[in-house]
């Protein structure tokens, strides 16, 4: 019997010996893709067990916070911003992850950047207790209410910034979202919620459509021809061009109409700072079929044609390189028409960069990251994204565009004591849709504090009667005075 | 040999290494949880040190010659599973664990001072073998209660018993007891069919009772683990017996046979082996398949070294106290945690066929063999249910699942194995003394 038992014995040491085989294959092979399973929720509860950091605008009004639940995810995500702040802090969800700030700060609002604290060694022994770091958006609470308010009921958006340094004041599009619901620990609400919100549709609430939808910028887009004019030194400000009734376009029969169907003067020429001012569409068309190469590296210096560098996701805006064969719609980019598309932040920067004496500044929307003692330990400064055109150019542009307000299209961004530098924009989109309502600005237009952007989409309340500056100025001008209140300057 | 004393020495500096083990296992538990616990910790950490200083005393009064490993591997095995459970659950299953483990520790005493002489069991081999019988099928009378699709359980009040456990043994003790009388007779081929020899139908008269009994576990208890498990025991004890591996084979098939008909007849089995085939089907891993699919999320994400004790999260595993304990070693020990517990299991069924193959008896060598089978194919049914190489078996794993049954059982049984391992070594070799041992020759 004991041949047997010793064979038994080799028996049971080979299935040890398999046993112990797949245990390799289990726990380190195959781990990482077994681990890997979206129904493996470990580090999404290792994730929910730290408390999260606060996030909280310029002047320390917390807009997202994490509370502490009894259920197995310990900490819950609370937005007191609610809908006004959706779109910049995006939410933090069981199902579908995070988004904007709660996406691309997750490491420092988890406390998973920077050094190592006494705290965090603490925290390593006693598995309680984790905190993450808060992060301070660049976001001032009273004026991005202002936007909000100043919008009221108008599908579009408001971007304001501060043209030095890039940081954005105020950020609000419309319609927006809450994101309170759906990062609740109910899946059942979370999908409810977000299938309410028409996820896959472009108008979606989810969507901001400050930084990541482009629109036809229309005459605001003349900015940016007439600083390719003027940096191509062909160009200055008393140039003069025909002013037809009709621009007749190249290879077609086709012609290119102002916006009143007349000429622009009625004197047969019109020089370039008038042109800019009363928004004539054929001198502007004629500098697009002229300067296309020009034109194209000028908006590409401003940040068209790739998603700008931000501190949330944002859509390319677009100016188009038109080939030789399809030369009228050189025409049509010449006019923020055709092929273009910014987004309101792009056209924000367009503003700032005026502003800032032809330097483009980098957008940010979070100022620094402090941990939970309050030390900053994470400071956002970062470069300019470089010149777009010079100095004398910007010069020249703020000196147009300030008569734009003072006496052409814009008047309605007046302030009493402040001098606003503007430009309208009433841009076509499909046929028989109402326009698109635009107008960038800064103020005051000597020592640039603010630059605004203001997109109300199909003409807000004025439909297919709107114009920028009827519709859109009005926002912008209270958007800067509540920024000169708040500043006081 | 060693000497007695030597060994009882060597098995207390063992023993003291595994306690040391097993309560710093289960304080590290305690600090990583909440570290107030400590003061309703200490006591069970006490107690288990007490548990297995009375197991020692025990073993160095009634069985001083016996193996020295068997104790520290036990306490061992009994110990990381303790902090395993405690980890779990340190309000309930914890403490009712180390009380299980205290009454295993008197049955283990027990067993040993009213079994002075293995030998006498085989005189209530028919005692034992009908007792084994009734608790096996117990469940599946009125008394029994189905818990996760099988029914193993008898329900009294709100005390559950898995009668099959004990049942266990007293099969092995009957079947050892009747192989050692007829193992000649069974060996003896006197019809041949085909190209197998077989014996006179009456010497196989247990094989087919085996048979049919492992089908009725399969069929009234819906469990194919426990019908495997029974089977294999008795078809290695025949082979160890008569040494005919064409027995193992027609008794494979036979069970091959048996059991396609159980995959065919019970949707329970079926989906079992659809978990098995593929635990990732999405249609799968959110119901039938999340308890396995768990198990391996935690064995995976506890890698090489694992997560630490207490910083894992095998509470997410379903059921994790009995069936999965080794998956929670697995999530937060890592494959180094599995591995040495593999190896221990392994130490254990090696010195069990050492003992095995000591013994002085036929019954002896059947017994010891019989009992350390049971033992690590028990093992390594769950162990590979639990890995994803076998379909999922609900069978516990020796020492280290939460449950009295089980550990009761086991104890018992390592109470055996000590009986046997004693007189090995404190009884004089018949070959040399020409004497002829009661029980069988060798």
């Amino acid at each position: 019997m004991q041949a047997q038992i010793r064979r038994v014995a080799w028996g049971l040491v080979a299935a040890f010996l398999i046993v112990f085989a797949q245990l390799n294959y289990v726990q380190i092979f195959a781990a990482e893709d077994i681990a890997s399973n979206d129904s493996n929720i470990r580090s999404l509860l290792a994730e929910y067990a730290i408390k999260r950091g606060d996030i909280e605008t310029l002047d320390f009004e917390t807009v997202a916070r994490s509370r502490k639940t009894q259920d197995r995810f310990q900490y819950l995500r609370a937005y007191p911003g609610g809908e006004l702040y959706g779109h910049i802090t995006g939410y933090y969800s069981l199902i579908y992850g995070s988004d904007r700030i709660e996406s691309t700060y997750s490491e420092q609002l988890l406390g998973e950047s920077g050094v190592i604290s006494m705290q965090d060694i603490q925290d390593s022994f006693l598995s309680s207790g984790e905190r993450g770091d808060d992060v301070r958006l660049t976001v001032h609470s009273q004026l991005q209410q202002v936007a909000a308010e100043a919008l009221g009921g108008q599908e579009g958006s408001v971007v304001a910034l501060d043209p030095s340094s890039g940081e954005v004041r105020a950020m609000y599009s419309n319609p927006t979202y809450d994101p309170g619901p759906l990062s609740t620990h109910d899946t059942e609400k979370i999908r409810a919620y977000r299938q309410s919100l028409q996820p896959n549709s472009p108008d979606s609430p989810l969507l901001s459509k400050a930084t990541s939808r482009s629109f036809p910028p229309g005459s605001t887009f003349k900015v940016v021809t007439t600083a390719a004019a003027l940096e191509s030194g062909r160009f200055t400000p008393t140039s003069s061009f025909p002013d037809p009734e009709a621009l007749d376009l190249p290879l077609t029969d086709n012609t290119l109409t102002n916006f009143t169907n007349t000429s622009c003067t009625g004197t047969g020429s019109i020089d370039l700072f008038t042109a800019l001012v009363q928004s004539c569409d054929t001198t502007f068309a004629i500098l697009g079929l002229r300067l296309p190469e020009e034109l194209r590296r000028t908006a590409g210096a401003l940040g068209f044609n790739e998603p700008l560098p931000f501190d949330v996701g944002t859509a390319a805006s677009t100016f188009p390189d038109v080939p030789d064969d399809q030369e009228p719609l050189r025409a049509f980019a010449g006019i923020g028409q055709g092929d273009v598309a910014a987004t309101p932040l792009q056209m924000a920067l367009v503003a700032a960069t005026v502003a800032n004496g032809g330097q483009v500044p980098r957008p940010q929307l979070v100022r620094e990251v402090r941990d939970a003692s309050g030390s900053v330990i994470e400071q956002q400064r970062s470069a300019p994204l470089g010149r777009a055109f010079s100095a004398a150019t910007a010069q020249e542009l703020t000196r147009m565009m300030t008569s734009v307000v003072a006496e052409g299209t814009g008047t309605a961004a007046q302030i009493d004591g402040v001098e606003v530098a503007g430009k309208t924009g009433t841009a076509q989109t499909v046929e028989g849709a109402a326009p698109h309502a635009w107008f960038i600005c800064f103020a005051p237009a000597s020592n640039p504090r603010i630059a605004v952007a203001v997109l109300v989409e199909n003409g807000g309340e004025l439909g297919s009667e709107a114009t920028g500056g009827a519709v859109a100025a009005p926002v912008a001008k209270a958007v800067i005075e509540a920024d000169r209140r708040i500043r006081q300057w | 040999m060693m000497q007695a004393s030597a060994r009882r020495s060597s098995e207390l500096s063992l023993l003291i290494l595994a306690l040391i083990l097993g309560v710093g296992a289960l304080a590290l538990v305690v600090l990583a949880r909440d570290a107030d616990i400590l003061a309703t910790a200490a006591p069970l950490m006490v107690t288990l040190i007490a548990a297995y200083a009375a197991a020692h005393i025990g073993i160095r009064k009634l069985a001083p010659s016996s193996d020295h490993l068997l104790l520290p591997l036990t306490a061992l095995l009994n110990g990381l599973g303790l902090a395993a459970v405690y980890r779990l659950d340190p309000s309930d299953y914890g403490p009712t664990q180390v009380t299980w483990t205290v009454v295993g520790v008197v049955v283990f005493i027990a067993t040993l001072v009213v079994v002075r002489d293995y030998r006498v069991l085989a005189r209530y081999k028919y005692i034992l073998g009908f007792t084994g019988i009734l608790l096996l099928l117990l469940p599946a009378t009125p008394l029994g209660t189905e818990i996760n699709g099988a029914r193993l359980w008898l329900r009294v009040g709100s005390f559950s018993f898995q009668p099959g456990e004990l049942a266990k043994i007293c099969l092995v003790i009957f079947f050892a007891a009747y192989l050692a009388e007829r193992k000649e007779l069974l060996a003896f081929a006197s019809r041949r069919i085909w190209r197998i020899h077989f014996p006179d139908i009456k010497h196989f008269g247990p094989l087919l009772v085996m048979w049919i009994l492992s089908l009725a576990v399969m069929f009234f208890e819906k469990d194919l683990g426990s019908s495997l498990l029974f089977f294999s025991i008795f078809l290695v004890m025949l082979y160890i017996a008569t040494a005919r591996i064409a027995y193992m084979l027609v008794g494979l098939l036979v069970f091959a046979a048996g059991a396609y008909v159980g995959y065919v007849t019970f949707s329970h089995v079926q989906l079992r082996v659809a978990v098995w085939l593929d635990v990732f089907n999405p249609k799968l891993i959110s119901d039938e398949g999340y308890q396995l699919a768990q198990s391996l999320f935690a064995l995976a994400t506890g890698g090489l070294f694992g997560t630490g004790l207490g910083q894992g999260r095998p509470d997410l595993i379903p059921a994790a106290h009995t069936d999965f304990v080794f998956a929670v070693i697995g999530e937060e020990l890592g494959l180094l945690g599995t591995a040495a517990v593999v190896v221990c299991f392994m130490f254990l069924v090696g010195r069990g066929l050492r003992i095995a193959l000591g013994a002085r008896s036929d019954f002896g060598q059947l017994l010891a063999a019989g009992l350390i089978v049971s033992f690590g194919v028990q093992t390594i049914i769950i162990l590979a249910g639990v890995i994803r190489l076998l379909p999922l078996t609900g069978i516990t794993l020796p020492f280290m699942s939460y449950g009295g049954s089980s550990l009761l059982s086991n104890f018992v049984l390592m109470a055996l194995l000590a009986r046997v391992s004693h007189q090995n070594a404190s009884e004089p070799d018949p070959a040399l003394t020409g004497e002829i041992l009661i029980g069988g020759r060798r």
